[in-house]
């Protein structure tokens, strides 16, 4: 077992080499196969997945040429493809196993979640893409910062942006490190090693097209393997879903509980907290925004939310598919559940994100075991390297091109820090994965979440739509629902509780958005209908200008050259 | 105050642009159709979570005798919902205003 941890960090370490792991699974111990023979499907065929994707992106590096290749795939890719990697982003391995299990625990209120991170996407197609498309070029600072101040607008817009990627780094890094544990029967540490170093070469060298392509091929796994998955839950039941519902509410020990939303959302202040929290936080946080300017034209980008919805709706109607499969096929089976929990408490060997891969299991067996497992981890890496280059381009883009030099930079020297700042995101986000190991990470999803919602969303509407909005406005605005978002989070139960042990939350609600996001709003405009100086009548003399290029795209970066 | 050097670019056409009865028409079409959408997202999943909040039971009630309760077509129909009008959004922008966007840019060549 020693030995066969050492021989994979060496196969995973030099990039998946396929002869070193396929030269080890020979040589594995015959007598273990019945117990390790699920760890070497799953890790071969991560082995695989690493194999394609540096090859992707040895293809990408020798294409990228310029800031938007590096940036923004040079505009190349199409609404089909972005739809995809914009799924794929989505479609985060905490989504997949964590509402699966979610429905699998207490059933319909999984759906809660589903639909709350789904309704996003309309609202970000009907008052957001295009505009963002014609008005932006690599980072949607850009676009916050088009008619006002460079400096204080790209600064809180990269406070922001890097807030939200650090910690949804961390929570990634946590995941991936529990789940190699999990999985492949690997240490921790090596998975947040092996997820920083890969997600380091895909960026660093081969930029926005790199992790694109790493990001559609891992969403066609997952909705491959999900689709297979819930196909052979529902083939099981005759393609009936009251058989399927009927067998769930037999064997679950809440029975017919799980039919009807539960616990989940007790306090109507809360339920709309967690609604306008998930609705518009999609719609600020940085790595998706991001994905906009990588298509040529507004069409595309209507198109790619299209797609992206289509995908994500599907995606969400078959976890929770799989999460009712997992109450009948995986739930009922002793070889899966905990033998040291009560019988009947549906606790998961492994733990509780376990319904979705031991549900592999039931339906395909070893070999589809593996395949999702390693589907699950690849997920992790593809996510992980869309936000680092989101990152990057904020240090790289907003804070070192436009406020540290002034705009006086070079292409190239503003590509070099990007990758500079890559490789920094890269150790920060290893050092805090190991840090966070044993630290409570459920604050993360209301943390960055609140942020996008609260801080960003408003910002940028407000730079859209709003012809009274100046600098000090936006700025002020900004900042409240930033400092008010991490402020409430931080004295809320997640953290004030769970995390410093107080005893009650100060914050008496889970989500701020509800009281943060109207502050930003009403912040944004209170102070820049208060102010009248010259910068700030400049600044609206120049919304006309600014309109017709949202509205009509004229003028649109890389709109000419496609 | 650095700006965005794009801001002051093209501004004969600009001129030709605000003064084309077109333009105004394809703002106001388009906003109002795009928020009308919003709204009606808005709606129906804050309808979704107040039926969570207060309707349980009726989300609860057996669709027709079975087990399955009224609570799933629901859900699913939220997320339905989220796809079609996508969907409907798309189709009439990528059509009718760009077309109108198009004749736009034309005209203010």
């Amino acid at each position: 077992m020693k030995f066969s941890k050492i021989a994979l960090a060496a196969a995973l370490a030099i990039g998946g080499s396929l002869a070193a792991t396929a030269a080890f699974a020979a040589g594995a111990d015959l007598g273990n196969v019945e117990k390790q023979a699920t760890n070497w499907h799953a890790i071969i065929m991560f082995a695989i997945f690493v194999g394609m994707t540096l090859g992707i992106t040895y293809w990408a590096a020798r294409k990228n040429k310029t800031a938007a290749d590096f940036y923004a795939a040079g505009g190349g890719i199409t609404g089909f493809q972005n739809g995809m990697a914009i799924a794929g982003d989505y479609m985060s391995a905490a989504s997949f196993l964590g509402i699966s299990a979610l429905v699998y625990g207490s059933g319909f209120d999984g759906l809660i979640f589903s639909v709350g991170w789904l309704v996003g996407w309309p609202i970000i197609l009907f008052l957001i893409a295009e505009r963002l498309r014609n008005l932006g070029k690599f980072t949607f600072a850009d676009v916050a910062s088009y008619r006002l101040a460079q400096g204080p607008v790209r600064i809180f817009a990269a406070t922001g942006a890097l807030i939200v990627v650090i910690f949804y780094l961390i929570g990634q890094m946590v995941g991936a490190g529990q789940l190699i544990k999990l999985l492949f029967g690997l240490d921790y540490i090596l998975a947040v090693v092996v997820v920083g170093a890969l997600m380091m070469v895909y960026v660093t060298f081969g930029g926005m097209t790199a992790t694109t392509w790493v990001q559609i091929i891992k969403a066609c796994l997952l909705l491959g393997g999900a689709t297979f998955i819930a196909l052979g839950v529902m083939s099981h039941f005759g393609f009936s879903f009251e058989a399927l519902f009927a067998k769930a509410v037999e064997v679950h020990p809440k029975h017919g509980a799980i039919m009807a939303p539960g616990s989940l959302v007790t306090n109507p202040v809360d339920a709309i907290s967690l609604g306008l929290t998930l609705m518009f936080g999609t719609a600020g946080l940085p790595h998706i925004l991001m994905r906009f300017f990588t298509v040529p034209n507004a069409k595309e980008a209507r198109k790619s939310v299209f797609y992206a919805t289509g995908f994500i709706g599907y995606f969400y109607i078959l976890t929770f598919i799989i999460g009712f499969g997992a109450i009948t096929l995986v739930a009922t089976d002793p070889q899966y559940l905990d033998p040291t929990k009560a019988v009947g408490s549906l606790a998961l060997k492994g733990g509780g994100n376990m319904p979705a891969i031991w549900l592999a299991h039931a339906i395909g067996g070893d070999i589809f075991l593996g395949f999702i497992s390693a589907v699950a981890f690849a997920t992790i890496l593809a996510v992980v390297s869309g936000l680092t280059l989101a990152g990057a381009s904020a240090i790289s883009h907003d804070l070192y091109a436009n406020v540290f030099a002034r705009g006086r930079t070079t292409e190239a020297s503003e590509v070099r820090m990007s990758k500079f700042a890559s490789l920094g995101l890269g150790v920060i986000a290893v050092i805090l994965g190991i840090i966070f190991e044993k630290q409570n990470v459920a604050f993360i999803v209301a943390l960055t979440f609140s942020i996008a919602a609260s801080a960003t969303f408003p910002v940028l509407v407000m730079a859209m739509f709003s012809k009274s909005l100046t600098t000090k406005g936006a700025v002020i605005g900004g900042y409240i629902g930033l400092i008010g978002s991490v402020g409430c989070v931080i004295l809320s139960k997640v953290v004030w509780v769970s995390s410093f042990g107080f005893k009650d939350p100060i914050f008496p609600y889970v989500y701020p958005t509800l009281f943060t996001m109207p502050a930003a709003f009403i912040g944004c405009w209170l102070f820049s209908i208060m102010d009248n100086s010259e910068q700030a009548k400049a600044e609206r003399a120049q919304y006309d200008a600014m309109a017709i290029r949202s509205e009509t795209g004229l003028g649109a970066e890389g709109a000419a050259a496609h | 105050m650095a700006q965005s050097p794009n801001v002051n670019a093209h501004a004969a056409a600009h001129e030709k642009i605000t003064a084309n009865p077109k333009f105004q028409e394809l703002v106001s079409k388009r906003r109002s159709f795009a928020w009308l959408l919003s709204a009606l997202m808005l709606g129906i999943y804050a309808g979704f979570i107040l039926l969570i909040a207060y309707g349980k039971s009726f989300l609860g009630q057996s669709l027709s005798g079975g087990v399955t309760t009224v609570g799933f077509p629901i859900g699913v129909g939220v997320i339905l919902s989220a796809i079609v009008l996508t969907g409907i959004y798309v189709r009439r922008a990528n059509t009718e205003f760009d077309e109108l966007n198009r004749q736009i840019l034309e005209e203010a060549r």
